[in-house]
């Protein structure tokens, strides 16, 4: 009788974990030195170089660029790109914000203006922009061509004058004789810079950091704590960053509130919401995709973040404005070696460097 | 000796009995009401159709099916509402009472629209 009393109390603390277990979605087991399974909701993620379970991860590819112009077209677009034609002023291009080495950012918590005074909101890099469906912080603009040209337009940006830019680069020999060969039989305009400069931006891809070959199934190029960052990071019951910051591009091409300090400041960004105006996007930003995020410091749309250690911090503490806060928002239970393991695998997603010329981009101006 | 609800035992039961055996009726009642209401699940990012038809003064259930929230809204002129966000396994629902075509997006995920048209 003592044997079968034992018996069933072992079978009833096995239902226990068991329905723990369902309650909570997740499982993470050790199952060796940088093997963490972990079963999740969303789906099985087993941590071994190359398996079938990470597949989510990889980029897709891109569909055939639909232009019938190939090269030419992202060859003029990189020109005008690096061209100081583009502003009012001649003194700035769009790398003069979107700067190659930085991730194409700028490395300022908020991007310069034409005046050289502070904008309200971080330069977004450019990395993996092809994979994106809405453009701004906001989201404001659904085609990368329209996002392309507002900064041209802006007149706290760029401040360029549509008839004024036109009559520039048809003035300018390159630019001109570019332009009818790609578009012959149409007046040079503004639409084609547009589709010049998104051609290009379109190229600006990152699908081969050491977690993409990982992922691929090469073994030996990720370190044990960057396979534990990965770990944390997918974890709902750790880092939960993996929810929004979503495969295969790390976003869920979402808009969410953080609880950000500056969202509790008089007059505050409101974000999305001016976009569509339901509360919960009072003070929500886009989601930014995180190929690249090592090289393109400061962080956050009001680059309040200096750090991708900040950044971790941040999110640990479940924000710190908590008003209107996104639903995904917790206070999140990170050791030390956690969230050292985060930022590892956060670097493990990111190159050393951009593979790109900056040199050769600027010797064509 | 089965005398559960014969005629007369209902107002003989003791007042908190009662609001018991009402409590769980009108949750069976609400659920079925609730099986009756065309439902429209949200799960890997989508909506389950792109596309509804319903008459003025029919409702729509909107299910979380995805590990994460949602928002829908809308914000065109014959059906303008929020549901606010929720979560995973739960649903909320709406009365159309316009006649109208009705865009409706998640908020957190705008990839996500379908129509709604409302016919007299």
């Amino acid at each position: 009788m003592k044997v079968q009393g034992i018996k069933n109390a072992h079978r009833n603390v096995g239902a226990v974990i068991i329905a723990t277990v369902v309650a909570c979605g997740v499982i993470v087991e050790n199952v060796g030195r940088a093997e963490i399974r972990i079963t999740e909701g969303v789906g099985r993620y087993i941590l071994e170089a190359g398996h079938p379970s990470l597949a989510e991860w990889k980029l897709p590819p891109l569909a055939p660029a639909s232009d019938i112009h190939g090269n030419a077209l992202t060859d003029l677009g990189r020109r005008l790109f690096f061209d100081k034609i583009l502003s009012a002023d001649k003194t700035r291009s769009c790398a003069t914000c979107h700067r190659p080495e930085l991730g194409w950012s700028d490395g300022l918590p908020t991007a310069r203006g034409l005046d050289g005074k502070p904008l309200a909101r971080a330069t977004p890099g450019l990395a993996n922009v092809a994979y994106g469906s809405l453009f701004n912080w906001d989201g404001r603009v659904a085609s990368l061509e329209e996002q392309a040209l507002g900064p041209v337009f802006s007149q706290s940006e760029m401040g360029s004058d549509s008839e004024e830019l036109v009559a520039r680069l048809e003035a300018d020999r390159f630019y001109r004789e570019a332009f009818t060969k790609l578009f012959p039989n149409q007046p040079l305009n503004e639409k084609q810079v547009g589709l010049a400069l998104a051609a290009f931006e379109r190229t600006l891809l990152v699908q081969d950091t050491r977690f993409d070959r990982w992922v691929a199934g090469e073994s030996g190029v990720l370190t044990d704590s960057e396979i534990r960052g990965f770990g944390v990071f997918i974890d709902p019951n750790r880092g939960s960053c993996g929810t929004c910051h979503a495969p295969p591009n790390f976003t869920d091409n979402g808009f969410h509130n953080i609880g950000l300090e500056s969202f509790g400041h008089g007059n505050p960004d409101l974000g999305r919401y001016k976009i569509r105006p339901v509360r919960l996007m009072r003070g929500a930003f886009k989601t930014p995709p995180l190929r690249n995020i090592a090289l393109s410091a400061p962080y956050f749309h009001d680059g309040s973040a200096a750090t991708l250690e900040d950044v971790i911090e941040h999110y640990r503490t479940g924000g710190v404005v908590k008003e209107n806060l996104s639903p995904e928002m917790k206070v999140l239970r990170l050791n030390a070696r956690e969230k050292s393991d985060l930022v590892a695998f956060l670097k493990a997603i990111s190159n050393s460097h951009v593979n790109f010329s900056t040199e050769l981009a600027l010797e064509q101006q | 000796m089965n005398r559960w609800l014969r005629e007369g035992d209902f107002l003989q039961m003791k007042t908190g009995i009662r609001i018991s055996v009402i409590f769980v009726l009108s949750f069976f009642v609400g659920h079925l009401v609730a099986d009756q209401l065309p439902v429209v699940g949200q799960k890997d990012k989508k909506f389950s159709v792109e596309r509804l038809a319903v008459k003025v003064g029919e409702s729509v259930s909107f299910a979380n099916e995805d590990p994460f929230f949602h928002n829908v809204f809308s914000l065109s002129p014959a059906a303008t509402f929020d549901l606010g966000s929720y979560p995973q396994g739960e649903s909320r629902a709406v009365t159309f009472k316009e006649a109208g075509e009705v865009q409706i997006e998640c908020a957190i995920h705008p990839s996500m629209q379908m129509v709604i048209e409302v016919t007299e």
